[in-house]
């Protein structure tokens, strides 16, 4: 029987807000050697949300993963912190009263989905709906009016004051979208097909869906310059289509496409091209005195200075590297906690990776099983892409480091995703109703 | 503020992080999620059989086993039919190797027992006779099932 563990959750969330008033302080102290006076307001703050996020969960989603609250609840206080300090450092749009209101409603999105989705399998009716919605919010930006273009991407809408980035939540829609077909062509597509050498090769026919998002990501790739989420989407649905068939042919043709798709792309796109001369010769003298490599060079300095236990908080340079609040946040932090903060906050990652994809498993339905891999499948590969991404291991791609980034889109986004891994592991952990009766007894009527 | 205490905590934050990160891992190891092996409620007991009508003059009881590995085994004949294999929910359970997983059945039918094969590899024998068809046992006659003897008794 699996129990609730409410004290468990609400005592890692109390310490996990406790972990990030420390940290706010550890900031004052290393800045200004006094604790900051705004110290208390953000903590309150942040307590006081997850507070609210947590009674909405225990309301309505009681059987819910005791963890995913509380470590998410920690990298977005992290997050929160280092925009901080990032502010007080004199970066001028590095604003943590912006953040902290996006978390707000990052947390009004969460209680927002738990009370209106009281049943995740409600999603699968709407698979065709899903898909096309993503579709739209992913070709929203290109469009002339709503569209705007901002550092090189064209990955955003003008709202009003406010611009969105409608990309963060098609990748939710597509992921729906993606389960609820899967759902449906799991069989055709595992068992159909011949066997070579060792692959299952499928039928050329199954291929349409494969080549149709190969089509739509590339198109991303070319239209919005956003190569970060074009990784993401395809990266995302191979890994459904794995989980769907557990047939190996489909990752090896799924890679095999993307890295021609990529490289092509680099020979015709310029844009690409920088991309792939920045990460190839990042520390030539010429790559980086043209700036082409000159952020990712200065991420991979502040990682250095940081060494194994950083400078501690407030005593780094990172404002140093550009957009070190958005894309960098990674290398901030990595600067002032070390390789050994960097470390913990991977594992709180894999921690809710972790509490995610064990939660597929316990899922009864296919459907869920797949929603599920799929969403904690897409978080994972985005701190991979991300940290990948400004640690050199791969070409920089413009993403956001989930949670922790500034961005009002991404944050409200990956709080829904939250939202729906919590809904999905109440289902999965939920006990199975008590059969009123035993064969063969007498029904029990109650009245 | 002087160095030393600024080392301090920055070793000390980041010791609690960790120990965060650890206090996370301890309640996922004692969660005990997804194990659907823990105890089922109570349930109530099994249906008690019926009593049965008591037997007439020169109706069986008893299914003795009087060879093989069970020998000595003694089941109480109610109005339910007998199941023998080595099947798990045969009402006997063989542990044989020329027993098939559901071998025989006996079944009783108008104050008769009859014994009937279900297919076995290597059939099942009323006396000597391989038993082809469902064939009314009478009391004390050895039916043989791979290395087991059964008989009905008074």
């Amino acid at each position: 029987m699996t129990a609730k563990r409410r004290g468990a959750q609400l005592g890692m969330l109390a310490f996990a807000v406790l972990i990030v008033m420390g940290a706010y302080a550890g900031v004052g102290l290393g800045i200004n050697g006094k604790v900051p006076s705004g110290m208390l307001g953000y903590g309150l703050g942040l307590g006081g949300l997850m507070l609210a996020a947590y009674l909405v969960l225990a309301k309505f989603a009681p059987w819910a993963d005791p963890l995913l609250l509380p470590l998410v609840t920690l990298v977005n206080g992290i997050g929160l912190v280092m925009i901080y300090r990032l502010e007080e450092g004199g970066i001028k749009d590095a604003s943590a009263s912006n953040q902290l209101m996006w978390t707000a409603l990052g947390v009004v999105m969460f209680s927002a989905t738990l009370i209106v989705l009281r049943d995740h399998r409600a999603l699968q009716r709407f698979t065709y709906t899903a898909g096309f919605v993503g579709i739209v919010l992913l070709v929203l930006p290109v469009l002339p009016v709503v569209g705007s273009e901002h550092y090189g991407a064209r990955i955003w809408m003008n709202l009003g004051p406010f611009s969105l980035q409608p990309g963060e939540f098609a990748k939710l829609a597509l992921v729906v979208f993606f389960a609820g077909y899967l759902v449906a062509k799991r069989d055709v597509l595992a068992l159909a097909g011949r066997r070579l050498l060792f692959i299952d090769l499928p039928r050329a026919r199954d291929l349409g869906p494969v080549l149709i998002t190969w089509g739509v990501s590339i198109a991303v790739l070319v239209a919005e310059k956003d190569l970060g989420t074009s990784l993401l989407l395809f990266g995302a649905f191979i890994a459904m289509l794995y989980i769907a068939t557990q047939r190996t042919s489909w990752v090896l043709i799924g890679l095999l496409l993307f890295v021609g798709g990529a490289v092509l792309a680099g020979q015709v796109f310029s844009h690409v091209q920088a991309r792939f001369e920045g990460w190839l010769h990042a520390s030539s003298t010429a790559v980086y005195d043209s700036g082409t490599s000159y952020q990712l060079m200065q991420g991979l300095f502040s990682l250095g200075s940081g060494g194994i236990l950083g400078t501690g908080l407030g005593q780094g340079y990172p404002g140093l590297t550009p957009f070190s609040f958005s894309d960098f946040i990674f290398d901030a932090v990595g600067e002032e906690l070390g390789l050994t903060g960097l470390m913990a906050i991977l594992m709180v990652y894999a921690l809710i990776v972790e509490r995610g994809l064990r939660m597929s498993l316990a899922s009864r339905d296919p459907f869920s099983k797949l929603l599920g891999g799929g969403l904690s499948f897409i978080l994972a590969w985005q701190v991979f892409i991300i940290v990948g991404g400004v640690t050199r291991l791969i070409p920089l791609t413009g993403l956001v480091t989930p949670f922790m980034s500034a961005g009002g889109s991404a944050l409200l986004a990956n709080w829904m995703l939250i939202a729906l891994l919590v809904r999905m592991s109440d289902a999965a952990r939920r006990p199975p109703p008590q059969a009123i009766q035993d064969e063969g007894m007498t029904q029990v009527m109650q009245r | 503020m002087s160095e030393l205490t600024l080392l301090l905590i920055r070793l000390a934050f980041l010791a609690v992080l960790w120990f965060f990160v650890i206090a996370a891992v301890g309640v996922i190891r004692t969660d005990l999620f997804g194990s659907r092996t823990a105890p089922a409620p109570p349930r109530k007991p099994a249906k008690q059989p019926r009593p049965v009508s008591k037997p007439k003059k020169g109706e069986p009881r008893q299914l003795i086993v009087t060879g093989g590995p069970l020998q000595g085994t003694i089941i109480n004949l109610t109005e339910t039919p007998i199941t023998i294999g080595r099947a798990n929910d045969a009402t006997l359970v063989l542990s044989d190797d020329y027993a098939s997983s559901r071998h025989a059945r006996l079944f009783p039918q108008d104050g008769q027992w009859i014994v009937e094969d279900l297919g076995s590899t290597n059939g099942t024998y009323l006396e000597r006779s391989k038993v082809t068809r469902p064939t009314p046992v009478p009391l004390g006659v050895p039916i043989r099932i791979g290395k087991t003897v059964i008989e009905l008794r008074k």
